[in-house]
């Protein structure tokens, strides 16, 4: 990624070697929401109107997975013309909220399953006159041994 | 008989397809249509409730007035519902309460759309706070994904198959042959859909619903009022549900990026989905063993197999066999979407609730030809939308 490279949405997640998606933790409840939310808490029991941001946990189990064979419709931006499929997983964090988002460059459904792990990293979504824009994505964890196997 | 209940007195729909022709058109033909059936003047009714469509303009943002100044002027009251995919049996619930409360003998319903072709895709314009734009825009989510991401659970965790997949296609296929209203009226193989294009794995482009242009109509009454005119044994509508999530919604929707956190409060005993028709059951004061048939929301094939079991019809992973043991099909012992279903209709979003009310009301009279489920008493529709919409209709003679 460039040296320009900036968040494709500002606010949501941290960038560096470990990144984090940033969610709303309420100061009344203590419910994680992401993306992040503020001024009210939609847990029905609670009145709160304050909330700290928080980091997520970077690993979760996945819920569900697919990809796009056909390129999506605008507003999506396509990272390259002809257009390459991409694999999308729904990851439930410790937190126990579900968060989508695509996998990561060079991994597909095959490499995936209900259940399994995954942990979140920051790549390049697409690029304007500013740079590569980021995103947060979902990378498969590979177990010890497994590897080799493949 | 309920003091809730009221009567369906008539049915309508302009068939599905892809005319080219304004919303209003459609609209229009269902409602004459209805209103035909019924025998009812519209000069009589009271109410009109119109199913907003987001795409065609001012006019489409007030269908209600829209649909009564085509049908020209007759000083009824007027009322338009959006709720996604729910909109038509929200727009009934409006008639109903109406109705209900002693306010309107006669409330006519209406829902017709005209779509694009392709992918449903968000409005125009930069709306960095709206999550059916950040969807698409941060993530290339379209609602096929979102379909496939529980069609590939139904794999994972109860071992169902594409090959399971493609036979509700084939099963919707076959009872829609004979229904002059749906778009597709043409026998469809297992290979036929395992043969088409992947467009999310693992589903292929057989096993999506398409979009269509299509118009249904109701026209609801009270049942005194139904009893003068005549309608000795009307079909009722038995209970309306359009209830919302329960926090914490812990099941991916449409069009979210993520779902409800479960750590300060528990999830409920019911998703989302299994609370709508459980609502609908309740109000009915029916269970899933009364139900003689039921028109479910298969935006894909695999959607239909989740349906059954949120509807009650079996237990959690259970579908698959019965579907394989030729249950569901007509004939079978719970007939699921005799019509032939959103394979056979695509979806026109909001008339389509409505045309779920048009296709069971006809099954409960007798008058389905070519794809009658015999001696049916009791039918439940049930959908979902976007942004915690969602409807089950039950309806019994």
């Amino acid at each position: 990624m460039s040296a320009t490279a900036t968040p494709a949405i500002d606010g949501w997640f941290t960038t560096g070697p470990e990144p984090a998606l940033l969610g709303s933790r309420c100061t009344g409840c203590a419910s994680v929401f992401f993306p992040p939310t503020g001024g009210f808490c939609r847990n029905p029991g609670c009145a709160s109107t304050e909330s700290e941001q928080v980091e997520l946990a970077r690993r979760g189990t996945v819920w569900s997975y697919t990809d796009a064979q056909y390129q999506p419709p605008a507003p999506y931006i396509p990272a390259s013309d002809p257009y390459e499929p991409f694999a999308l997983a729904a990851v439930e964090l410790p937190e126990g909220l579900v968060v989508l988002g695509q996998v990561a460059a060079g991994y597909g459904v095959a490499d995936l399953r209900v259940g399994a792990e995954a942990e979140l990293v920051v790549e390049p979504l697409y690029a304007d006159e500013t740079g590569d824009r980021l995103i947060w994505r979902w990378k498969p964890v590979t177990e010890l041994g497994e590897e080799t196997d493949q | 008989m309920s003091s809730n209940d009221v009567a369906v007195a008539g049915v309508g729909m302009h068939p599905w397809g892809k005319w080219g022709r304004n919303f209003v058109e459609y609209g229009v033909h269902a409602a004459r249509a209805a209103l035909a059936d019924a025998g009812v003047d519209w000069r009589d009714v009271g109410l009109v409730v119109g199913g907003e469509t987001v795409r065609n303009g001012y006019g489409g943002y007030v269908a209600g007035a829209t649909f009564a100044q085509a049908l020209g002027w007759n000083g009824a009251t007027v009322a338009t519902s959006y709720a996604a995919c729910a909109t038509g049996a929200q727009a009934l619930d409006t008639a109903r309460a109406r109705i209900l409360a002693g306010m309107c003998d006669v409330a006519l319903v209406v829902g017709a759309d005209t779509t694009p072709k392709g992918f449903l895709a968000p409005n125009a314009g930069e709306r960095w706070d709206d999550p059916d734009w950040l969807r698409f825009r941060l993530l290339g989510m379209t609602n096929p994904a979102y379909f496939a991401m529980y069609a590939r659970r139904r794999m994972d965790l109860y071992g169902a198959t594409q090959e399971d997949f493609a036979r509700v296609k084939v099963k919707n296929a076959r009872h829609g042959l004979a229904n002059p209203y749906a778009r597709y009226r043409k026998e469809v193989g297992v290979d036929d859909v395992l043969g088409s294009a992947v467009v999310s794995d693992p589903l292929h482009l057989l096993d999506i619903c398409a979009t269509s242009d299509g118009a249904a109509a109701v026209v609801l009454t009270s049942m005194d009022y139904a009893r003068r005119h005549g309608l000795t044994q009307p079909v009722r509508v038995r209970a309306v549900s359009t209830v919302t999530p329960t926090f914490p919604n812990t099941v991916l929707d449409m069009p979210n990026l993520s779902t409800d956190p479960s750590t300060a409060v528990a999830p409920p005993a019911r998703t989302f989905k299994e609370s709508i028709a459980h609502a609908a059951y309740e109000e009915a004061g029916l269970g899933p063993e009364d139900v003689s048939l039921a028109e479910v929301y298969d935006l894909s094939t695999a959607l239909e197999l989740d349906w059954m079991e949120d509807v009650g019809l079996c237990e959690r992973g259970e579908a698959e066999a019965l579907l394989r043991a030729g249950e569901t099909t007509i004939g079978g012992r719970i007939p699921v979407n005799p019509s032939g279903g959103l394979a056979c209709f695509g979806e026109a979003v909001p008339a389509q609730a409505l045309a779920q009310v048009c296709e069971v009301t006809w099954q409960l009279r007798g008058q389905a030809e070519g794809r009658q489920v015999e001696a049916a008493r009791v039918g439940i529709t049930a959908n979902q939308g976007l942004f915690g919409h969602g409807s089950s209709v039950i309806l019994s003679v």
